[in-house]
């Protein structure tokens, strides 16, 4: 277990400056994460362009950990659409619980920053937390939780 | 006024001195492993306390040697086991100096305790323009119970505020009694702040009004003498686990007429005297309220505890933390974007903080990182934190087997943090 690999220098810049904070205003969809455990919470804004995510922001508290992982998710899925974005959950969920493939690990990109979470298993909420509120914001629904 | 059950926290330094923590830490197995590679830093005994081998063996003891059924069997395990459990009861009598055995009732746990006093007590008597008082700083376990009886019953909850050191504010705690407040509910000692509740008079002023008083002692048995008499409470609920004991044991204390006068919370074996498909009629104190097969062995390894704590002094251990909480607190507040939450002036050994530009979470992890097991989130206290304006703190908390070392360690694992987000 090695916290460097935890927080890697990618993680920690993006939680000292989270990209695409604030809100987006009008939104075209928008839906509330909250992790009760920690206390996490955070808010992610869509515009869409049919299937197309135009423009994403999210705002919240957090820690260093959902807070780097929103940031990452809004540069990763902007310009995507709903089934890119769905390959990319189901990729980024297999890199932090450590059951993803190699292969998919490398089309991550940026994202596979987040791979050190796998060994810090309390951990891998605050990773997945903005990727279930973005689920829900497609979805039309209004919250996520990770409990 | 007794003053037992508060003074003793204060504990004189000699005490302090002459307590060797070294030795205490060696009846405590789980001290010696390592965690990440790094001697394990105990410091979560708020959340749960390390058992000594002393409990360990007691419930050994009972489960390779004594363990049948109790209340039921003619036969000699079985009676065994009863005398076992009910001399646990009677260890637990004169731990909190009830009046009698039928006055101590075996529960899960102080969430289960209040859970039954809200549904026995307090429902079947609380209608619309009825109060139940609580504190800003309870444990969700004495506050959600209490709102379920709100929803049930109609009465209302009315919570007396905190001020930033993380006191009850005695002035408005007084203005919030009233003819119409049946029911008191209070922490004796606040678990995400350690503030001590100045309980004795508080008991006293919602006595005055004909209140009703619950007091959640979970975390302050283990840390100072509670005598139920001499503090007037009507009800008292502990845990086991907190106490060096084991989990899923705990005791309710109720003053005996108003248990006499509740109903049973569980129907079963063992709270009855005769069951009849056209009548049953329960069981007598303190069985009355105990359906079921209880935790015998649990039973017996809280009451090792109780022996254990005792032991050692309860008014030793006390000064010891208070020279830890002490010591730490000095060491934190010289620490650079440290702040303490809760800064009551009399505190058990809690230490909530916050580290500028650290979330608590990442905290707990680079602690853990370092062998030091701190709690990190809202303690189950979100109104506390809401309060304080955080979505959660870090919490180093103290207990009979810690040391000066630990808080170096503790100090060490910090700077590291603040190395890590810099």
């Amino acid at each position: 277990m090695d916290l460097k690999d935890l927080y890697r220098d990618v993680i920690l810049d993006h939680n000292r400056q989270p990209r695409n904070f604030g809100r987006l205003q009008p939104a075209d969809a928008q839906a509330e994460g909250h992790n009760p455990l920690c206390g996490d919470r955070l808010t992610v804004f869509l515009r869409l362009d049919g299937e197309r995510v135009a423009d994403i922001r999210f705002e919240g508290k957090g820690c260093a950990i959902s807070t780097a992982s929103a940031s990452l998710m809004t540069e990763a899925v902007r310009g995507r659409d709903r089934a890119a974005i769905r390959r990319l959950f189901d990729d980024v969920h297999g890199l932090l619980t450590g059951s993803g493939e190699h292969a998919a690990e490398l089309a991550l990109g940026k994202l596979a920053a987040l791979g050190g979470v796998r060994e810090f298993p309390a951990r891998v909420k605050c990773a997945s937390l903005c990727w279930h509120t973005l689920n829900a914001a497609l979805a039309g629904g209004a919250a996520a939780s990770t409990e | 006024m007794n003053t037992a059950a508060t003074d003793n926290l204060a504990g004189p330094r000699a005490a302090a001195a002459r307590y060797d923590a070294a030795r205490v830490r060696a009846d405590f197995p789980i001290l010696a492993t390592r965690v990440h590679g790094r001697p394990l830093t105990y410091l979560d005994s708020a959340a749960s306390a390390q058992r000594p081998l002393a409990v360990l063996r007691a419930v050994e003891q009972y489960e390779t040697r004594t363990h049948a059924n109790v209340h039921r069997g003619v036969h000699a395990l079985s009676q065994a086991a009863t005398a076992a459990y009910e001399g646990a009861r009677e260890r637990a009598r004169r731990f909190i100096n009830a009046r009698s055995v039928r006055e101590v009732i075996y529960v899960r746990g102080t969430t289960e305790a209040i859970n039954l006093v809200a549904q026995s007590w307090a429902r079947p008597r609380l209608g619309i323009g009825d109060e139940i008082l609580i504190s800003a700083l309870e444990h969700h376990a004495n506050i959600v119970p209490w709102q379920m009886v709100c929803e049930q019953t109609g009465c209302t909850l009315k919570v007396a505020p905190i001020d930033r050191r993380g006191e009850v504010i005695q002035e408005e705690f007084l203005k919030l009694l009233s003819r119409r407040t049946r029911l008191v509910a209070l922490a004796h000692v606040s678990n995400a702040l350690g503030t001590v509740l100045p309980i004795q008079q508080m008991i006293a002023a919602a006595h005055a009004h004909g209140a009703c008083v619950l007091i959640d002692g979970a975390q302050a048995v283990p840390h100072l003498r509670v005598d139920v008499q001499a503090l007037g409470a009507d009800f008292y609920a502990f845990s086991g686990h907190k106490l060096y004991g084991p989990t899923g044991i705990g005791v309710l204390y109720g003053r005996e007429e108003l248990l006499d006068a509740m109903p049973p919370w569980q129907g079963g074996g063992d709270m009855i005297l005769s069951v009849s498909f056209e009548k049953t009629t329960y069981n007598e104190l303190p069985f009355k309220f105990e359906a079921g097969t209880p935790n015998i062995s649990g039973s017996v390894g809280l009451a090792a505890a109780m022996d254990y704590l005792e032991g050692l002094g309860i008014e030793a251990v006390a000064a010891h933390e208070q020279a830890l909480l002490q010591r730490a607190t000095a060491e934190l507040e010289r620490l650079p974007d440290l702040t303490l939450v809760g800064t009551a002036p009399h505190k058990a050994a809690v230490l909530s903080f916050t580290m500028k530009d650290v979330h608590p979470h990442d905290l707990g992890t680079i602690l853990d990182a370092e062998g030091v097991a701190i709690r990190t989130g809202h303690h189950c206290a979100m109104p506390v934190m809401t309060f304080f304006g955080l979505p959660a703190t870090a919490r180093a908390s103290f207990a009979c087997y810690n040391t000066f070392e630990d808080i170096e360690r503790l100090l060490a694992a910090l700077r590291r943090a603040r190395a890590v987000f810099a």
